[in-house]
């Protein structure tokens, strides 16, 4: 045990050198353009210059394929599930919105900015009047932002949901942060597209592979902020927390979060902008939104169109932005460390 | 028994302390661990004894390792070798609900930079021990309320700590360490952020507390006119060593080395030296004048009495409490006391 725990490193490394070896073998059994006989390798060397030889292929497309065939024909009953609860949610949100009367969905919005910001008035107006804009430069466009409100709403709920969490357990050990962050990475990089596709054969058409790519595309920052917020409390309050004998759970919930809130509020805010740029990208499998006034405008050449729905997405933007920034702001006012309020 | 004992304590900060502790333990200094391994040494074989209700200051300079080993006693830090006794329990022994159990009722703590709680009110803050401790919110709240009164900041308990001034956010760290009424309280450089003026009236406010709640303090400090005006005892640390241990006279008077020498050059002897100290006791004092004598009492600094000396040019006869005379001082007890060594 003690020669395993201290050469870890050397077996950790051993072990993937095993698993490019193996990745080597495989690949090469599985081409159809290796040589009849490998001997032929070892006797001309033509192979090592020039073109990369058409046998070094490793078959990750066949591999790929043929494990989402299995997964859509053996645990499709899961998709569907996932599909159904989250088109209802959907449906219930966007519903309401859309049967309230349009000058109660504004005062709606007005209201909760009002307290939002912690009672600024000028923020309020604000926001009041780009709410009021949105439907005021096309009667269409109202509709059509509660539908992109009502997506994003679901897609940032799931992101708080499993958002926070992996924050939090970030935070808490850096082995977690080992193996989440590369994996934060890799969504933040790769283009949308591979995930949209592969979710319209999982989901079908419309709204729920949207959702789920919004949740992909916009729940990094969120779990960075959040794991980043906990982290840069100060050591000393932590400590002192520690010293009279605060519980990890007491901890957490008494000190950490309130006073990662800011940032985990700055994570919310993030989430919501990137969730709407997803918006105009995911009108092109098919959601119904704003997205797709800008791409119907688009398509048709209609520069003032395309214009018109662009300017709603900004103040949409506008109005989600403000609501989530000023709540953050209000918080870290109270919870700055060492900062003299002016009075 | 002592109250906390510290039975030879090393901490070694690094990838594998375990690695360095036989070559720490053959008595390898810090500067050739760390070439050689790469780690660093926190503390060196500590040994010290505090008893109950005095105050134990402990000093050195910046990475000297005191605020190393006042973490030691509530294990927000975990020594690498070594015991730490708090009255007869070995600390090291707990497991974690017993941990939090004795932070929450034997020890409390004042922080350098406060340690407070931004998103509490003054009140709120204060009660945070009591609150861990489980007690009722109304009793909470009572307590808190008096040790607010306590340290003067009555009217300030529904502020933040962000609208208070330096010292008045270190008197609600004082406060809160107070609230939980625990035996020991761990005092980590908890004046040294503030401005002089407001230091000098903190260490009058925790010696008068000091006075009526007898409790065991340890106080971490790099100031050694602080050391000297709070301590029962002192130890000085350099280098995670323990270099030496005693009363404010014994360290001014028998420096154990070099570096103590250093720390004490320029301090105001006339300050922390009583009459007590450097009388002459009466069958040693023949050959002192007694024709011209000034009555001092054995607990005075020399300070208090050197002017009058000085003006009348006569010499002292030493009394205690009750008048009786202990013994004789002249100039020449004087003049060896204050001129430096």
């Amino acid at each position: 045990m003690e020669a395993l725990k201290k050469n870890k490193k050397i077996f950790f490394n051993i072990g993937l050198l095993a698993i490019f070896v193996w990745l080597l073998i495989t690949s090469y059994s599985q081409s159809k353009r290796k040589p009849d006989n490998i001997g032929e390798l070892l006797n001309d060397f033509s192979w090592l210059g020039g073109k990369w030889p058409k046998w070094l292929d490793l078959p990750l497309m066949n591999w790929i394929n043929s494990g989402f065939k299995t997964l859509n024909e053996k645990y499709g009953y899961i998709f569907e599930a996932i599909n159904n609860v989250l088109l209802y949610m959907l449906m219930l949100v966007k519903n309401f919105l859309i049967q309230a009367p349009w000058p109660l969905v504004i005062l709606g919005v007005i209201v909760l900015t009002y307290f939002a910001s912690g009672r600024k008035i000028g923020t309020t107006v604000f926001v009041g009047f780009c709410t009021f804009f949105i439907g005021f430069l096309h009667p269409i466009f109202w509709q059509k932002a509660i539908e992109t409100t009502a997506i994003m709403l679901i897609g940032i709920f799931l992101c708080v949901v499993a958002g926070i969490p992996l924050g939090i357990a970030m935070a808490r050990s850096a082995r977690t942060r080992n193996v989440i962050l590369p994996v934060l990475d890799l969504m933040q990089t790769i283009p949308s597209f591979c995930y949209l596709i592969p979710g319209i054969m999982l989901f079908g058409l419309g709204a729920v592979p949207a959702i789920i790519a919004t949740f992909i595309y916009a729940v990094p920052p969120l779990v960075r902020l959040t794991d980043l917020g906990i982290r840069l409390v100060d050591t000393e309050v932590i400590e002192a927390a520690d010293a009279f004998g605060a519980s990890k759970k007491q901890k957490l919930w008494g000190v950490q979060m309130p006073l990662a809130l800011p940032n985990i509020m700055q994570g919310i805010n993030q989430c919501t902008m990137m969730a709407l740029a997803m918006v105009v990208i995911a009108s092109m499998i098919g959601t119904r939104g704003l997205g797709d006034e800008v791409l119907l405008g688009l398509q048709q050449l209609n520069v003032g169109r395309a214009a018109e729905a662009g300017i709603a997405i900004v103040l949409l933007a506008i109005v989600l932005d403000r609501i989530t920034q000023s709540y953050g702001e209000t918080l870290q006012e109270r919870t700055a460390p060492n900062t003299k309020k002016g009075k | 028994m002592s109250k906390i004992e510290i039975n030879n304590v090393y901490k070694i900060f690094g990838n594998n302390p375990q690695s360095v502790m036989p070559m720490v333990r053959e008595g390898a200094n810090k500067e050739e661990v760390l070439e050689q391994t790469g780690h660093t040494v926190g503390l060196d074989n500590v040994s010290l004894k505090i008893e109950e209700g005095e105050t134990f200051v402990c000093m050195g300079l910046s990475g000297s390792g005191k605020s190393t080993l006042i973490r030691h006693l509530n294990r927000l830090i975990d020594p690498t070798d070594g015991e730490i006794i708090v009255e007869g329990t070995n600390v090291m022994s707990f497991n974690k609900e017993q941990l939090i159990d004795f932070r929450r009722h034997k020890m409390s703590m004042v922080f350098q930079r406060f340690g407070l709680f931004p998103h509490k009110t003054v009140i709120q803050n204060v009660g945070y021990g009591l609150e861990m401790q489980g007690k009722q919110l109304e009793e909470i709240n009572k307590t808190a309320m008096e040790k607010i009164e306590a340290v003067g900041l009555s009217g300030f308990e529904n502020q933040f700590p962000n609208q208070l001034s330096g010292g008045m956010q270190q008197r609600v760290g004082l406060a809160r360490a107070l609230a939980t009424d625990s035996d020991i309280m761990l005092m980590d450089e908890a004046f040294s952020a503030l401005d002089p003026l407001i230091r000098s009236d903190m260490q009058k406010q925790l010696l008068d507390l000091q006075s009526e709640l007898k409790k065991t303090i340890v106080f971490i400090t790099h100031d050694l006119d602080e050391s000297l005006r709070l301590g029962d005892h002192i130890g000085i640390l350099n280098a995670g060593k323990l270099v030496q241990v005693g009363t404010p006279v014994d360290i001014i008077m028998n420096p154990a080395d070099d570096y103590v020498k250093a720390f004490v050059k320029d301090v105001n002897r006339a300050k922390v030296i009583k009459a007590k100290i450097i009388m002459k006791s009466t069958k040693d004092s023949d050959d002192i004048d007694k024709t011209n004598l000034i009555k001092v009492n054995e607990d005075q600094f020399i300070e208090e009495f050197l002017p009058q000396i000085v003006c009348s040019n006569s010499n002292c006869e030493v009394v205690d409490k009750s008048g009786n005379v202990k013994g004789y001082i002249s100039n020449k007890e004087l003049q060896t006391s204050l001129t430096k060594s």
